[in-house]
């Protein structure tokens, strides 16, 4: 995702250390991360994920006064073959996800984010329905222009929902 | 805290339990946190009725988020410099997910000493639901 700025926050590193059970101190705790190695609370290894808050076009994120695909009165609230709208983009799940750390992001730094599409291919799936297989890179890079973190993901657009 | 590459040797490897009995909240807590509200994780309702999925499941990413933190704990903090993943199986709530990280090498490069690990997460009845290997420095 294409992210203009992305600020490295406090509290924010807190929830998403929390969320992904992760007590460490260094993710919540200033005084303790000062003693670390890193000498301030840093990101965890998977939070550049997070920078979706910060990318106004995420389909994944209800928009404000904008239909949303999750259920409400109905199991959804866009109908079916409808193509305007709604977020999301339905039957793609995450394949595969690489970072490789330049210099770990800490509280106070403001990233921005570049994407560069990669390759594709495709996949006959194990239980048959054609598997299409998209790549994309992304490089995060701080506030002086240094390439902090680069990241490749894959994502999968299945004909039917996977199964185990 | 962090390892030692006079002390590591290939095929060593460290295991964590990342959570017993996965609860719905916590994905709600992962949505919130990661800006990811993809309806598969959230509702019920959508994933079963519009997307056809037996029921919510967790988002790839807090199973390597979850993994992470595995890791992390094991090299010290902001010793990583790779970290890469498979998503191999569907994590549902309910689960239990065991990780663990196994010595494949240890090399230098430009001076900088390095540990190579493979590392894979299981759940209860030992299907892989993710597999990778990340590489962290580590002292001499």
């Amino acid at each position: 995702m294409a992210v203009d700025r992305f600020p490295i926050e406090a509290s924010h590193i807190m929830m998403f250390a929390r969320s992904v059970g992760d007590a460490n101190p260094v993710y919540h705790d200033a005084e303790y991360a000062a003693k670390t190695e890193p000498g301030s609370i840093i990101a965890p290894p998977t939070f550049m994920q997070a920078s979706a808050q910060f990318d106004p076009g995420y389909s994944l994120r209800p928009k404000i006064g904008q239909p949303w695909f999750g259920s409400g009165k109905e199991p959804t609230g866009v109908k079916k073959g409808s193509s305007s709208g709604g977020g999301g983009n339905q039957g793609t799940l995450h394949a595969e996800q690489h970072f490789e750390y330049h210099r770990h992001p800490r509280v106070g730094d403001v990233l921005t984010a570049t994407v560069k599409p990669g390759k594709t291919w495709e996949k006959e799936g194990r239980r048959g329905g054609k598997l299409i297989f998209s790549e994309t890179v992304t490089e995060y890079r701080d506030q002086h222009g240094e390439l902090l973190v680069t990241a490749r993901g894959v994502g999968v657009r299945t004909e039917r929902p996977a199964t185990q | 805290m962090a390892l030692k590459a006079s002390e590591l040797e290939v095929g060593m490897t460290h295991s964590a339990t990342l959570v017993e009995d996965l609860k719905r909240t916590q994905l709600v807590q992962y949505a919130g946190a990661s800006g990811d509200y993809n309806p598969l994780h959230t509702d019920d309702l959508y994933t079963r009725e519009v997307a056809g999925y037996p029921s919510v499941f967790a988002h790839g990413m807090l199973t390597m988020g979850m993994t992470g933190a595995m890791l992390t704990d094991y090299v010290g903090d902001g010793r990583l410099t790779k970290f890469g993943v498979r998503f191999t199986a569907q994590v549902w709530p309910g689960d239990d997910l065991k990780a663990i990280a196994t010595v494949q090498a240890l090399r230098e490069e430009a001076g900088v000493r390095l540990v190579d690990l493979a590392v894979s997460t299981r759940n209860q009845d030992d299907v892989e639901v993710l597999s990778g290997t990340a590489t962290a420095r580590v002292d001499p």
